[in-house]
């Protein structure tokens, strides 16, 4: 009885689109959801490191190694934004390292896609990036107080990111003729999995339903998906570069494109570990985290001494 | 605590501009209170949005509970007299 009260509070503040907030009563589910969303997002966040970060030292000038170091370190920032918003629900950060490290959590299975050429730093800025901004705009209105500030946040900074992304294409896409088609390959290689970025289609997400119902999404994959695809053709139209779809084509009376269907084995695949880098993204964050044992270590025995010497 | 500990959790608060109050922006973890205002400054300010950090151990927060946030407040509901509009003026006068 009086579960059915807080839960009928609970849905009241959704219906006046009120936030919920750390200590209000929520459901299970409610909870477990939002756990599992919002540390996948994070995990994602800091997986993405790990791509860029393989072009860091071979940047091709100056300017853009110190700009690709903003945005690698930004993309660490968020991590944390979303992990401290997590340990809200009352799950703790040696948790969620573990689940990511062991496997039980996972991340955006774009991360699992190798960056080749320069360009691919390029066309994850701008197809990656772009996704996640076209998903975390709409997140920035999401149910959970601490999810949305956090949006609020990350969507500021984001969009440097897309910027410079772009800009890297469109410097390519007016090069040389080799330049040229290093930029064509990488949108070529980038742009389904960045479809895939927004999920399965609606009838096949399993927690699409419950996710619109807490107002956590306010929007389907299909529909984020829609208009990524309706923003960015004609982006790729101005700097000359072709979005391979050949099903692609302006529909008028839908006033966006209608384009072709993204390999959805491949996606399950990848999601399922067998993608190019699976293997080597977690190895990376396994050793880090293994390395980073001594410092955690140190930190904790200089913090202990001080606190004793205060003592005295 | 665990060997592997990423150490203690505390919240951020952050002054934008001087003169401003600090607002809540996140938490961090930190094992002692100069690497809390060292990771607050690295993960909250790339960009300027500060000019000064509080950091405290979250577990140091008090908080009302929003179950009782009815009777919690009920001593300020009755006391319209506390709001100026309760009092009326006659007409014409000025700067009150």
């Amino acid at each position: 009885m009086e579960n059915s009260e807080q839960e009928r509070n609970f849905d009241a503040k959704l219906e006046r689109n009120e936030t919920i907030e750390p200590k209000d009563w929520m459901p299970d589910n409610y909870r477990k959801h939002l756990i599992r969303q919002i540390s996948q997002h994070a995990h994602s966040e800091i997986v993405g490191m790990l791509p860029e970060g393989n072009w860091i030292t071979r940047a091709p000038s100056l300017r853009r190694k110190m700009v690709l170091l903003a945005k690698v370190q930004d993309e660490g920032g968020h991590g944390l934004y979303l992990y401290s918003a997590a340990e809200t629900l009352g799950i703790t950060r040696e948790e969620l390292v573990s689940q990511l490290l062991t496997g039980k959590a996972k991340y955006s299975s774009i991360f699992n896609y190798p960056t080749l050429t320069w360009a691919d730093i390029g066309a994850i800025g701008w197809l990656v990036d772009g996704a996640a901004i076209m998903n975390q705009v709409m997140l920035q209105r999401t149910s959970y107080g601490p999810y949305a500030r956090a949006m609020v946040r990350i969507c500021k900074e984001e969009s440097f990111h897309q910027r410079q992304g772009y800009e890297i294409m469109m410097v390519l896409a007016k090069g040389s003729p080799e330049q040229k088609a290093m930029a064509q390959d990488a949108i070529n290689r980038w742009w389904w999995p960045s479809l895939m970025m927004f999920g399965p289609t609606d009838e096949k997400s399993p927690n699409s339903a419950n996710a619109i119902k807490w107002k956590i999404k306010r929007e389907s994959n299909d529909q984020l998906r829609q208009k990524f695809v309706n923003q960015t053709v004609p982006q790729a139209e101005i700097i000359g570069l072709t979005v391979p779809d050949k099903d692609l084509v302006w529909n008028e009376s839908k006033k966006g494109y209608d384009f072709g269907t993204p390999d959805w084995e491949e996606f399950y695949n990848v999601i399922a570990g067998n993608g190019p880098c699976n293997k080597d993204r977690l190895a990376a964050r396994t050793k880090a985290h293994a390395e980073g044992a001594w410092v955690r270590e140190a930190a904790q025995a200089f913090a202990d001494k001080r606190k004793e010497l205060e003592v005295i | 605590m665990t060997k592997d500990s990423q150490g203690f959790l505390w919240e951020v608060f952050i002054q934008s501009k001087p003169g401003q109050p600090h607002r809540h922006c996140g938490s961090v973890h930190a094992h002692d209170k100069e690497m809390a205002l060292q990771n607050a400054r690295d993960v909250y300010t790339r960009r300027n949005e500060g000019t000064n950090i509080w950091v405290v151990r979250s577990e140091y927060i008090v908080s009302s509970s929003p179950e009782d946030i009815g009777p919690f407040f009920e001593p300020a509901n009755d006391k319209i007299y506390r709001h100026p509009t309760f009092y009326s003026v006659p007409e014409g006068v000025t700067h009150m």
